[in-house]
């Protein structure tokens, strides 16, 4: 994408090595309401992978992302950009960090108030990078860039369809050159076309910008397709004491071969025990049925 | 971080959750207002801990020889009161890093024009024309009583006083926070069911910058202007029914206005309706913020919004009267006029 975006310069970048992770998660552990959803999360994303984390609604992946980006403080753990925590970062250097960052929202997240020219430009005007007439072309060759025409600027996001908003999303995310691009559920709800699509998207995106990314999906075809590390976290509810929430870290190929059942069932998409715990509790419920003819009394009889 | 609500329970002076009756309960931090939230879960309960010392309803029933039903409704109450506190103080601090932000760095004139437009120039009409009703509808209630002592004459003074103190204030509040309120509460509770306010905080933007102060300058440079619609009208109103429609004498009522109404009674309802105006502002956006996930959620905060802005403006109104009459008390002690 062409930008006059003057790449954001760290204060510790002279002394952030090539050789360290862009992100790192250190026991990164999320609570919420009593309840545990990550524990003691252990991952390093190196400069320039595309690493994509897959996993069974509910396991946390979009809590891990949300917490990479800062949107949620963990409970404990840390999360290292460049080797910076994050969470201990003030607000004014949290704003600076965050020119870092693209985030492309499940269902894109386009503010309905403004139009889809004025979206793509708003982290430009927020960061103050461009305007008038260069804010014009840098948001026109945004949208070119995720195959939108110009006269798309105008509309407001309800007229699109989702692929379209997904798309604009994805050159809203990108406008500003970010290193780092995280993708919630690039591929939900659209058709397999579309979903190829965002998934060439991705590619594309990471040829051309050379962009770190982490995508969270349960769309196994994305997950092949884009992937050059695989992650899969497994509810913690569901794991057996100490047992890692890590089932499997590696290339996508590795998935089909791996000798956790729990990994292969996600791969081919089969419920195996799920089944036998709906059956199980559906027996319950029935057992459990009260007999109704008692709040008749004896007129049953 | 919620160093008060815990505070409240005296334990884990750190995280944002407290218990009641040996039940945990988890606050929803001031982060979700920022731009983070915290997400704390109630440590497991310790023999050292104090939360351990919470003692079991039923040895307190036996103890204090309370009967359950009485423990349970006091229970009930305790917790409401407990929700109730911790929700103005999360409201406390929502205005607060509000005010801070105000004081910091004024928004765009992008985001400043349309809730001005918004709440300014839409909601004239629906003021002016619900002015207008009351100005009548209290000609009417008052010409009965007052024509049976003979005071018709003073009609004027009567609608004009209640209107500029009190009932126009009041009334371009309401229509303020039914109105503009339960919208604001509606449009931000959608932002965050649909992740737009995360996607304003993942692009650097500070939500609460650019979304709640906005809203706020509008309600309180606005509502002075609505107040003084509503009074205008209903003044016009309350002439119209009296004069024109009951045959009251023109200079009779004219003068008797003028003799009871004054600057200081016109100042007053515009003085109150500033305050009124915050309060819509900030009980809306916090209700916004703070919506829970789903259509039902949204329309929840649209409701509460409104239902709770009405309570704290008449609260306000109550203690605003209190205080501005002790004041016109201390400068007027002899009961003298602004003008």
């Amino acid at each position: 994408m062409t930008t006059t975006a003057e790449p954001t310069s760290s204060p510790s970048e002279s002394s952030v090595s090539r050789d360290t992770p862009l992100v790192e998660l250190r026991d990164l552990t999320l609570q919420f309401a009593g309840q545990t959803i990550l524990q003691r999360i252990n991952l390093s994303i190196p400069r320039g992978q595309t690493l994509v984390i897959i996993g069974e609604s509910g396991c946390g992946k979009t809590m891990l992302l949300k917490s990479v980006v800062g949107l949620i403080k963990p409970t404990s753990g840390n999360v290292l950009y460049e080797g910076q925590d994050i969470h201990r970062l003030n607000a004014k250097e949290m704003t600076a960090l965050r020119r870092k960052f693209g985030f492309v929202f499940q269902n894109a997240a386009l503010f309905d108030s403004l139009s889809v020219g004025d979206n793509v430009a708003f982290p430009l005007v927020q960061h103050g990078v461009a305007s008038g007439s260069q804010l014009r072309r840098i948001v026109s060759n945004g949208l070119a860039q995720v195959g939108l025409p110009d006269n798309v600027a105008a509309k407001r996001p309800a007229e699109l369809s989702g692929g379209m908003r997904k798309r604009v999303g994805l050159a809203r995310a990108l406008v500003l050159e970010p290193e780092l691009v995280l993708y919630d559920e690039p591929t939900t709800g659209l058709d397999p076309i579309m979903s190829d699509v965002i998934n060439e998207l991705i590619l594309r995106t990471r040829q051309n910008l050379n962009v770190t990314s982490l995508v969270i999906t349960h769309d196994m075809r994305t997950a092949l397709k884009v992937a050059d590390r695989v992650v899969m976290l497994y509810p913690f509810a569901r794991l057996e004491r100490g047992e890692n929430q890590i089932l499997y870290d590696g290339p996508a190929e590795g998935l089909e071969t791996t000798s956790d059942r729990r990994v292969s069932q996600f791969v081919r998409g089969e419920a195996g025990e799920r089944l036998m715990e709906m059956r199980r509790s559906e027996i319950r419920g029935f057992q459990e049925t009260p007999d109704v003819s008692q709040y008749y009394g004896r007129q049953s009889n | 971080m919620w160093g008060s609500t815990s505070g409240l329970h005296g334990h884990q002076p750190d995280c944002g959750t407290f218990r009641i009756g040996g039940s945990e309960c988890w606050v929803a931090d001031l982060g979700a207002t920022t731009d983070s939230y915290q997400l704390t879960a109630a440590p497991p309960l310790t023999k050292e801990s104090n939360v351990s010392s919470v003692p079991n309803p039923r040895r307190i029933y036996r103890g204090a020889k309370l009967p359950p039903t009485l423990y349970r409704w006091l229970s009930d109450w305790g917790e409401m009161v407990v929700d109730a506190l911790v929700t103005l103080g999360d409201m406390a601090i929502f205005a607060g890093h509000m005010f801070r932000w105000m004081f910091s760095a004024l928004p765009r004139r992008g985001t400043i024009l349309p809730n001005f437009y918004y709440v300014g120039v839409l909601s004239l009409p629906v003021v002016a024309l619900t002015g207008t009703f009351i100005g009548m509808v209290l000609a009417v209630q008052s010409y009965a009583q007052f024509h049976n002592i003979g005071l018709e004459s003073r009609l004027g003074a009567v609608i004009n006083m209640s209107l500029v103190r009190e009932l126009g204030p009041v009334l371009a509040a309401t229509m303020l926070a039914g109105r503009v309120g339960s919208a604001m509460a509606a449009v931000l509770g959608t932002m965050r069911v649909t992740e737009q306010i995360d996607a304003l905080t993942s692009m650097g933007a500070d939500p609460i910058h650019y979304l709640v102060v906005p809203r706020f300058l509008a309600c309180i440079m606005l509502i002075p202007a609505l107040t003084i619609m509503a009074d205008f009208m209903g003044i016009v109103g309350g002439y119209f029914y009296s004069v024109i429609m009951l045959g009251i004498d023109h200079y009779q009522y004219l003068n008797n206005s003028r003799q009871f109404v004054g600057g200081w009674d016109f100042f007053m309802g515009i003085f109150k309706s500033f305050f009124f105006g915050g309060v819509i502002a900030i009980v809306s956006c916090y209700r916004g913020f703070h919506c829970e996930p789903g259509a039902e959620g949204v329309g929840r905060a649209a409701t509460a919004a409104f239902v709770f802005s009405f309570v704290i403006i008449l609260a306000i109104d109550l203690l605003l009267n209190i205080f501005l009459d002790a004041v016109y008390t201390a400068i007027w002690p002899h009961g003298a006029r602004l003008i």
